[in-house]
């Protein structure tokens, strides 16, 4: 067991757990965002550094701090450890300094994007990056290229944090894309785009951050906000059949899996139920998806108003009557 | 009960003769009258004569095409959403090869609807609008007789090549200031 403090607040844990998962267990408002990591994906983290944190204790036993900001994906706690993520004014500056990056070579497409409204690059450089770029150099610019029928590659968008790439090992097998070439140079592909052909591939647009990898058959259909996300599930032999339905009208625009609310799918499906089933009589509703107050998606759908107290009769006082029955 | 201290009592005076008469109430009345067909009339001829409006008039929109013709509008969404009355519907498509001289990027508005009788004039889509795509101007919404004529579509809302629509004192400079 470890005690860890983060941001004033402690927290006990198991050994070999990382600064990323502790700060998760204790809440939404200590936890680091990221955009690699992603705790379904055995060794996924380590390639943003959007999670860097300040380590300002070390352990009980050597209490000194960390020479430099850590990732705290890939860092594990120790007993005594304290670590600062949104005290430390070195850990906004550096996440600033990581947006500004990520966004050198992304395009501000935004407007034409099918991840708009949730994109985590979207969310985190509104959150911590800089409302300018400073770069004077062209971005590098790729061809959109069709992986398989349904899913789309648009290199450009691309931050380079091996998800799909992970997804595709771990979860289908038999793996046909990957990085290739190095450094600046490194792009996402499959070998001579080859089609991805595998019951699961997928899931590589749900864990992709941003819009590099989207969803053909949800292309330029309807954006993101004006769809009403409804939980359904259906028997299916390959997995678990509980999706998300987004209802554009009385039409089944787009089905994904369910997102936590680390944006993260909590079960990953196939794609019979994500490309092939798109009839309301496919499916058995549960109910609408409750999100997050303030994504954009949930947007005009008022059930989470509150209603104010509504004003009764009895509540409006007659006003004094002065002399009598004048 | 009373109200309020500011009533006036009515009381029914008998007339005397020259009242009776009643002609020097009408001379006065008359008077009057004919006073204000001297006067500086209030009303304009429209159409043939137009009001001068301020810069701030925000009136029928305005789909704007770029300097080589091509619709600005990507249909993003964002005037919908941000809509306080509702007002915006749109379907978006993909800009097919050859179409490259209509649409300015991938992605354009196929339909573009305004509901007139729902728009406030508020100008928020204007203002959330991150492509230069859609301003009100000093045009007015022209009346007509059935609900139906009021969903302004894109044959109406998107400006004519060869009649480009002035929105040049609705333009404003957002850049953002930055303090460090």
């Amino acid at each position: 067991m470890a005690k860890v403090t983060i941001d004033g607040k402690t927290i006990e844990v198991a050994d070999g757990t990382t600064i990323l998962q502790a700060a998760r267990m204790i809440g939404p408002d200590v936890a680091p965002p990221t955009m690699c990591y992603y705790s379904k994906l055995k060794t996924s983290g380590g390639y943003c550094r959007t999670c860097l944190v300040e380590v300002s204790k070390g352990s009980e036993k050597d209490p000194r701090p960390m020479p430099k900001l850590v990732a705290s994906c890939r860092t594990t706690v120790m007993d005594g450890m304290e670590v600062k993520n949104n005290d430390s004014e070195k850990v906004t500056e550096a996440r600033k300094g990581v947006v500004e990056f990520l966004l050198l070579n992304h395009p501000l497409d935004c407007p034409v994007c099918d991840q708009a409204g949730e994109c985590h690059l979207q969310d985190l450089s509104y959150e911590h990056g800089s409302a300018k770029t400073r770069t004077d150099f062209e971005r590098r610019t790729f061809e959109k290229i069709d992986i398989g029928p349904y899913v789309q590659l648009h290199m450009n968008r691309c931050i380079l944090c091996y998800r799909c790439v992970k997804v595709a090992n771990q979860i289908t097998d038999g793996r046909v894309h990957g990085v290739i070439n190095r450094g600046d140079h490194s792009e996402i592909s499959t070998y001579v785009e080859e089609a991805i052909d595998n019951d699961f591939s997928g899931n590589v647009i749900d864990v992709c951050p941003v819009g590099a990898l989207t969803d053909k058959t949800f292309r330029f259909k309807s954006r993101v906000w004006f769809t009403k996300p409804v939980d359904a599930h259906r028997n299916c032999d390959k997995c678990s059949g509980k999706v998300v339905l987004w209802y554009k009208g009385e039409d089944v625009l787009r089905v994904t899996g369910r997102k936590d609310q680390w944006g993260e799918v909590e079960e990953f499906i196939c794609n019979t139920c994500r490309f092939e089933t798109k009839k309301t009589s496919d499916w058995t509703i549960e109910g609408p998806r409750k999100l997050d107050n303030h994504s954009v998606i949930s947007a005009n759908h008022y059930e989470f108003l509150k209603k104010p107290k509504e004003l009764t009769i009895n509540t409006v006082k007659p006003l004094a009557i002065e002399g009598g029955n004048n | 009960m009373q109200l309020t201290n500011r009533s006036k009592v009515v009381v029914h005076k008998e007339m005397n003769w020259v009242e009776k008469l009643y002609l020097p109430a009408i001379f006065s009345g008359m008077f009057i009258t004919i006073k204000h067909l001297f006067k500086k009339k209030a009303t304009l001829r429209y159409p043939e004569v137009t009001r001068e409006f301020a810069p701030v008039y925000r009136g029928m929109h305005v789909l704007k095409r770029d300097e080589e013709g091509r619709e600005n509008c990507t249909a993003c969404g964002l005037c919908a959403v941000s809509c306080p009355a509702e007002a915006i519907t749109m379907d978006a498509a993909e800009r097919k090869k050859g179409e490259e001289n209509l649409y300015r990027e991938e992605k354009y508005a196929a339909k573009y609807e305004i509901n007139m009788l729902r728009c406030i004039f508020c100008g928020l889509c204007e203002e959330a609008c991150p492509k230069d795509a859609i301003y009100l101007t000093d045009r007015i919404v022209p009346s007509d007789y059935s609900r139906g004529g009021f969903v302004f579509g894109k044959d109406v809302l998107v400006e004519p090549v060869d009649q480009r629509i002035d929105i040049s004192k609705r333009k404003k400079d957002y850049s953002i200031v930055h303090n460090n």
